[in-house]
């Protein structure tokens, strides 16, 4: 079973993710902002990460900084889930290594499809 | 020592210096090229020959008067920070590459200005270069132990000490064409020579005090014994102050206007910012150098007296006179550094002048314009190269033809009074708007004659050792005209003197001719832009109001035949980005023309520069309100571009924010309704709670809609305000409310205690938002046991203070003022995202601000947050 960490702080997004990834057979951890992510990752080591960017205290650049800096986390996929859409933004996501940038607000099944994919790929 | 020695050293010596200013030429982006400390450093050419022997040999004779020289300096330094980022920036706008430049810029393009304050620069500096010289030569002789100096010119080492000199200066000195370029080569090498001269002049100063005597108290006491010992170290009552006073004044205005320490200063500036720097570095610098002068000078008087010694030479002689060759050597080295650090920037500085203020303008520009780019070029250079030869040679020779037996000290102090005659034009100038062109040029000319007539004449007289009746008796033994003690003014020494009698003169004349002759319109315009530098530097090529008719091809050429082909090209495309304009234009307009004209100032001076452009337009009389006016308006437009542009981006990014807070609840009302159309599946109790949320993140959409709308509407005014005459308690009471419920809910007990009533006019449905708002906030950082939120309200002479007060964890002080910002969100605040929109606590901040009133955040003892509006009891 795939593990899938979703880090957002609006309560009624992270709920309908958790349904929807229960359904598709995840394990589904939640966090409600940065901090907690951080540790959620280094007990569980999930495979994949929806991360949104504007959280309080710890943000979205800083989880994926923390990731990209560890030997270990550096190969769990990241995917960005912001509102904000720029292409500056997703360009900015990009570079500091995240595996995907979808923008808010997003199609369920086009992230579902997007996460499938990404776990494939890892897999060959 | 043997001459072949001191001469290999020399040679050892002046390699190593071209060496490093070949060297930074070639890495002339380096760290180590530029920065404030080379700056700084190279400031220090001001410390010549003269100071490491003349100051000495002045302590020694009239003790601590050597100290005026520097004193003003260090007290004027400080100011620069405002007086010479000023003069810099107006030099660097107008790519001003001498003080002759700057002086006929500011006065219109005065070519007769630009010639005389030229001329006036030359009659002072030559002979301090000779002075120079003389001090390398005599030294030399002392050190070498030569008793008489050679008398054929090809024997004396001096001239090819002269020679090497001239070819370091014109080499480094005209690698670029345009003069107002910096010259790092140079500047990097003086540096290097600042902190040899120093350290040297450090090192003798220790050894003289430490070494041959026991200590400062020592040589004091063995000085102070000394017949005169304390006449000499008196100020000396009233006239002696004066006389301190006028030095200092004259120091002061010598440190910002001799024409070595403008190019250091001004032209070979890279950054403003090094000012902060020499602000301070370089005062202590000075007074460094100054530390173990005044022991030297005792010393000296100790060692040598009942002998006939030159003071001058006491900082050589000491040394020598214990057998320490390898001390003196040192000293004849830093003297020789101090002295041709003088000679390379002096006449670097002198030659621009010279081509661009007076060869150019006067006899070499008809020829230019008709000559190819690459030829003009390379004319303009061989000028400047010649001119550099020229001076060093002139100096040269009046060392050597004239008996430059006074003192160091005073040929330096007479050049000093002969350069202040330009400070009434260049700080009127700068700072007086009235200050024109004819008043500069006749109060420079009448200072200068004073000048000649009571100290270069008289001097010149002294110094040929014969008495005459002109200086006892005065010219034509009028009594009031003895050039000493002119209109019978006795207080002051000849230097002063001098100094008073011109400076008065110069700048009464300047100010009267000022005041009463109103300069050409174009002086105006430049007299603005220099007065109110800071105001009009954001014009730029706007700044100077220009209208008549000018052709594009016309004034190309003339740029081509100065820059050559590639640069104007550069030049011109540069301009066009800068100002979006078209480039097909026919028809120049006033920036071209401006633009063009500063181009060309930099390589043939702004004189030459403004006849020549005005060669090929024609230019129309503006009348002097006209000109105002123009100004105010190109002004005015720039600034209300600014700030369209600076509104345009605030609405940037308000609009930002709000499309991201609609985006977060649009996010959930997409994901959930997903689910509920693609899941049949999916149990009713779930279905329930996802409808629910729809509904609710909807509501949150609605609400901030609303927001935004009223916020736009209280920002732009469009809302008027319903004003009534209401008691502020009942309105409290009713905003309470709805909370009344959510407050048992929680366990928050709500105080009213501290409500007073008053009847007053304000918009009842408004202030009532805002209080609900205030509640909400309160409310939101109540989540302790024994929670409270009181309100109070406190009743002024004038106002109202409502306050709402609750007991939470507080907020944190910077961002007690950001809580009124649209869209912030406390970081204190509960993990869970808030309720409200972002903008409750923005609306009433507007709110109460178009009421007149004022509201703030503070923090309340031992914890929580008090926001407070206030309202102005207005009775109708």
């Amino acid at each position: 079973m795939k593990k899938i960490l979703i880090v957002d702080d609006e309560p009624n997004i992270v709920m309908s993710l958790e349904y929807i990834f229960t359904k598709e057979d995840f394990e589904v951890f939640i966090a409600r902002d940065g901090a907690e992510a951080i540790e959620i990752v280094e007990n569980s080591m999930p495979d994949i990460i929806l991360l949104d960017i504007m959280m309080p205290n710890v943000d979205g650049y800083q989880v994926l900084n923390y990731l990209k800096n560890s030997e270990t986390l550096r190969k769990i996929k990241v995917i960005f889930l912001s509102a904000k859409n720029k292409s500056i933004d997703i360009e900015l996501g990009l570079q500091l290594g995240a595996d995907k940038y979808i923008s808010k607000p997003f199609s369920v099944k086009y992230l579902v499809k997007e996460v499938k994919e990404l776990l494939n790929k890892k897999i060959k | 020592m043997s001459s072949f020695l001191v001469i290999s050293i020399i040679f050892v010596y002046l390699a190593v210096i071209f060496y490093v200013a070949y060297w930074a030429e070639k890495n002339s982006k380096s760290g180590w090229v530029n920065n404030p400390y080379i700056y700084t450093l190279s400031l220090a050419v001001y410390c010549t020959a003269w100071t490491y022997y003349g100051s000495v040999g002045l302590a020694a004779t009239s003790g601590l008067k050597f100290l005026t020289i520097y004193l003003g300096p260090i007290i004027i330094i400080p100011t620069w920070i405002i007086l010479m980022r000023k003069i810099i920036r107006i030099s660097k706008g107008n790519k001003i590459s001498t003080l002759a430049d700057f002086i006929s810029l500011r006065y219109g393009n005065d070519r007769f200005l630009g010639a005389l304050v030229t001329l006036i620069c030359i009659l002072a500096i030559v002979p301090y270069i000779s002075l120079q010289l003389k001090a390398i030569s005599e030294t030399f002789n002392v050190i070498t132990n030569h008793k008489i100096s050679p008398n054929s010119i090809l024997d004396d080492t001096t001239f090819y000490i002269a020679i090497l000199l001239a070819i370091f200066a014109a080499f480094f000195g005209t690698q670029h064409t345009d003069a107002s370029e910096r010259h790092k080569g140079i500047i990097t090498a003086i540096a290097l020579e600042s902190i040899i001269k120093l350290v040297f002049f450090l090192v003798i100063g220790f050894y003289v005090t430490f070494y041959l005597f026991n200590g400062p108290v020592d040589i004091y006491n063995k000085a102070s014994v000394l017949p005169n010992f304390e006449t000499q170290q008196t100020i000396d009552g009233l006239n002696g102050g004066f006389n301190w006073f006028l030095l200092s004044l004259l120091s002061m205005i010598a440190i910002v206007l001799l024409p070595r320490q403008f190019q250091v200063t001004v032209i070979e500036n890279e950054r403003e910012k090094y000012l902060k720097k020499v602000i301070w570095l370089f005062p202590l610098y000075l007074l460094l150098f100054n530390v173990f002068v005044i022991f030297i000078a005792w010393a000296g008087n100790v060692v040598f007296q009942n002998q006939q010694v030159d003071a001058d030479l006491f900082t050589l002689l000491l040394p020598l006179s214990n057998n320490n060759e390898f001390l003196a050597l040192l000293v004849f080295l830093g003297g020789f550094s101090a002295a041709i650090s003088m000679v390379v920037i002096s006449s670097l500085a002198l030659a621009t002048m010279l081509s661009n203020n007076l060869i150019i303008p006067y006899g070499f520009l008809r020829r230019f314009s008709n000559a190819e780019s690459e030829e003009n070029a390379e004319s303009i250079k061989n000028i400047r190269r010649i001119s550099i030869f020229l001076l060093i040679i002139i100096a040269y020779l009046f060392y050597k033809s004239f008996t430059l037996d006074r003192p160091l000290v005073s040929i330096g102090l007479i050049s000093f009074v002969l350069i202040a005659q330009l400070a009434p034009a260049f700080f009127g100038g700068l700072f007086w708007r009235r200050g024109s062109s004819k008043g500069a040029k006749y109060g420079i000319i009448t200072g200068f004659i004073i000048t000649v007539y009571t100290l270069l004449i008289p001097f010149t007289i002294d110094s040929q050792s014969i008495t005459t009746f002109f200086v006892n008796e005065g010219l034509f033994g009028i009594e009031i005209l003895k050039p000493y003690e002119l209109f019978g003014l006795q207080i002051f020494e000849p230097v002063t003197h001098a100094f008073f009698w011109s400076l008065l003169f110069n700048t009464t004349i300047y100010s009267l001719v000022s005041v009463n002759k109103l300069g050409s319109y174009r002086e105006r315009n430049f007299a603005e832009m220099f007065v109110y530098s800071t105001k009009y530097a954001g014009l730029q090529e706007g700044a100077y109001v220009w209208k008549g008719e000018a052709y594009v091809r016309d004034i190309r050429k003339v740029l081509t035949r100065f820059l050559g082909e590639n640069r104007t090209e550069r030049a011109l495309n540069l301009f066009y980005m800068k100002y979006d304009i078209d480039k097909k234009n026919q028809v120049a307009d006033a920036r071209l023309v401006n633009f063009s004209e500063k181009l060309l100032t930099g390589n043939i001076g702004s004189a030459s520069a403004r006849i020549l452009i005005a060669s090929v337009v024609k230019e129309e009389e503006i009348s002097l309100t006209e000109l105002l006016n123009i100004l105010d308006e190109t002004q005015k437009a720039k600034e209300s571009n600014k700030e369209l542009k600076e509104r345009d981006k605030q609405k940037d990014e308000f609009l930002d924010t709000v499309a991201h807070e609609l985006k977060t609840p649009i996010t959930s009302i997409r994901a959930l309704s997903e689910i509920l159309l693609e899941d049949d599946e999916i149990d009713t109790d779930l279905k329930k709670k996802f409808l629910s949320s729809i509904v609710s993140e909807s509501e949150r959409v609605s609400r901030l809609i609303t927001n935004i709308l009223d916020l736009e509407k209280l920002a732009t005014g469009k809302e008027k305000l319903d004003l009534n005459e209401n008691s502020i308690k009942n309105t409290i009471l009713k905003s309470i409310d709805p909370f009344r419920q959510l407050a048992v809910n929680k366990g928050i007990k709500i105080s009213l205690d501290g409500i007073n009533d008053v009847e007053m006019f304000y918009d009842e449905d408004r202030i009532q938002q805002v209080i609900v708002n205030l509640l909400s906030n309160a409310f939101k950082f109540s989540t302790e046991e024994n929670s409270e939120v009181k309100i109070s309200t406190h009743i002024n002479q004038n106002k109202v203070e409502i306050a709402v007060e609750d007991n939470g964890k507080g907020i944190e002080i910077d961002e007690l003022m950001s809580i009124f910002d649209k869209f912030y969100q406390s970081k204190n605040q509960t993990i869970l995202k808030p309720i409200g929109s972002g903008l409750g606590l923005a609306i009433s901040k507007q709110i109460i601000e178009s009421h007149n009133g004022k509201i703030w955040a503070e923090n309340v003892n031992p914890h929580g947050t008090r926001l407070t509006f206030t309202l102005p009891l207005n009775k109708k």
